[in-house]
């Protein structure tokens, strides 16, 4: 099972990195950094961690991982980090949002649109995180 | 004209060029202030200014120049002429790279097509919307979502060449794989249609604008960070029309 999601994850980044143009070089590195993200929030979430903190802690990784692979390779981090994200995006939340406007169900559709905004707000602080962990480590180093 | 000011018309259309090539590829706005004031000073301009929102750069060098702008209006992804004009920045800054050269190669990076050809796109779109739907929701849904993710893909680049108007493709593309998902549902071809869906319109999200629009506005550039959550919102509301439309006809 976990075997297949790694399998799935790593596939579909590195496609995905294919959309954006990603060089060809680097396909293998952006399906890698897709992996990373999709396990660690793929593990948190199956221990019962809140969606919000688990994606919080997936892009975090994500982030770290690209700008590592941006400074091994010289490329800027957001070729790592674009496909990095896309599983992590809410895409099943806002499904189901969606889903209850048509049927008139304001209630749960609102309550549903928060939490997939509550869940961009986690993939964007993440991101924020790993750049100020990153800027930490480079004044600690100098 | 003094052939001094000749040479710093250059390195302003040296810079200019590279931060077009960057914008109108998908970077970050912060990367292109900072290429373009690296460059200006590795060729001995200690002190240039640039503002740079999404849709336009203003560039001045003290005192000895005119101030230029330049308009963008259309901007793809394509991330490998960003990594490309990145390296040649950086080779500037090295040194290894006169003013000429720089200019030439820019030019040929401008000049470049797609890394990928629109068919292997497609495959790529397809098959990832198959393996998301699997991580999602199992095997059944694999072939369903394959086939409606690659003609929302598909879709989106045909109808974004027709009219250029993106929001609409994103809503029409949208509109497209979910509604072939749900006749594949119908057809008994998949188990979820919610997965499938999902699937998708994995492709069509808007991954590099929420990246970019967060560093933008990680590194100060208020307004263009915002523009870029606008772009990213945007997005996500047509993909969103379109399938609360297919979900409305059920």
């Amino acid at each position: 099972m976990i075997v297949q999601q790694l399998l799935l994850s790593f596939i579909a980044s590195a496609l995905f990195g294919m959309i954006f143009n990603i060089p060809k070089k680097l396909l293998i590195n952006s399906g890698f950094v897709g992996m990373v993200g999709w396990t660690v929030y793929f593990f948190l979430a199956e221990h019962h961690l809140n969606n919000v903190m688990a994606t919080f802690v997936a892009a975090f990784f994500v982030a770290m991982l690209s700008n590592l692979f941006a400074r091994l390779y010289k490329t800027p981090a957001t070729i790592f980090s674009v496909s990095g994200i896309i599983p992590l995006v809410p895409g099943g939340t806002a499904f189901e949002a969606m889903r209850h406007v048509v049927l008139n169900d304001y209630n749960a559709a609102i309550s549903l649109a928060a939490k997939a905004f509550m869940i961009s707000g986690a993939i964007a602080m993440g991101l924020i995180f790993s750049e100020v962990f990153n800027q930490l480590i480079k004044r600690w180093r100098s | 004209m003094p052939t001094y000011s000749d040479r710093t018309n250059d390195i302003v259309d040296v810079c200019l060029l590279a931060g077009k090539i960057i914008l109108e590829s998908g970077g970050e706005t912060y990367r292109v202030e900072d290429t373009m004031m690296r460059i200006a000073a590795s060729f001995g301009i200690p002190r240039s200014h640039s503002y740079v929102t999404p849709t336009g750069i203003i560039f001045s060098i003290d005192k000895k120049n005119s101030t230029q702008f330049i308009r963008i209006s259309e901007r793809s992804t394509d991330l490998q002429k960003v990594a490309m004009v990145n390296s040649i920045s950086r080779r500037i800054s090295k040194g290894e790279l006169t003013l000429e050269e720089a200019y030439e190669q820019l030019k040929e990076v401008e000049a470049q097509k797609f890394a990928y050809p629109l068919w292997l796109q497609v495959i790529a779109s397809a098959i990832g919307s198959g393996c998301f739907a699997v991580m999602l929701g199992g095997w059944n849904n694999f072939l369903p979502s394959l086939l409606s993710g690659g003609a929302g893909f598909y879709c989106f680049e045909m109808v974004h060449r027709l009219v250029k108007i993106r929001f609409f493709a994103e809503f029409f593309a949208s509109f497209v794989a979910g509604g072939l998902a749900l006749l594949m549902m119908m057809a008994g071809l998949g188990t979820d249609l919610g997965k499938m869906m999902i699937g998708s319109v994995m492709p069509l999200v808007p991954g590099l604008a929420i990246t970019n629009a967060v560093r933008d506005l990680m590194a100060g550039h208020l307004i263009a960070g915002l523009s870029r959550g606008a772009e990213a919102f945007l997005t996500a509301f047509a993909i969103g029309t379109g399938i609360a439309l297919i979900l409305s006809i059920r």
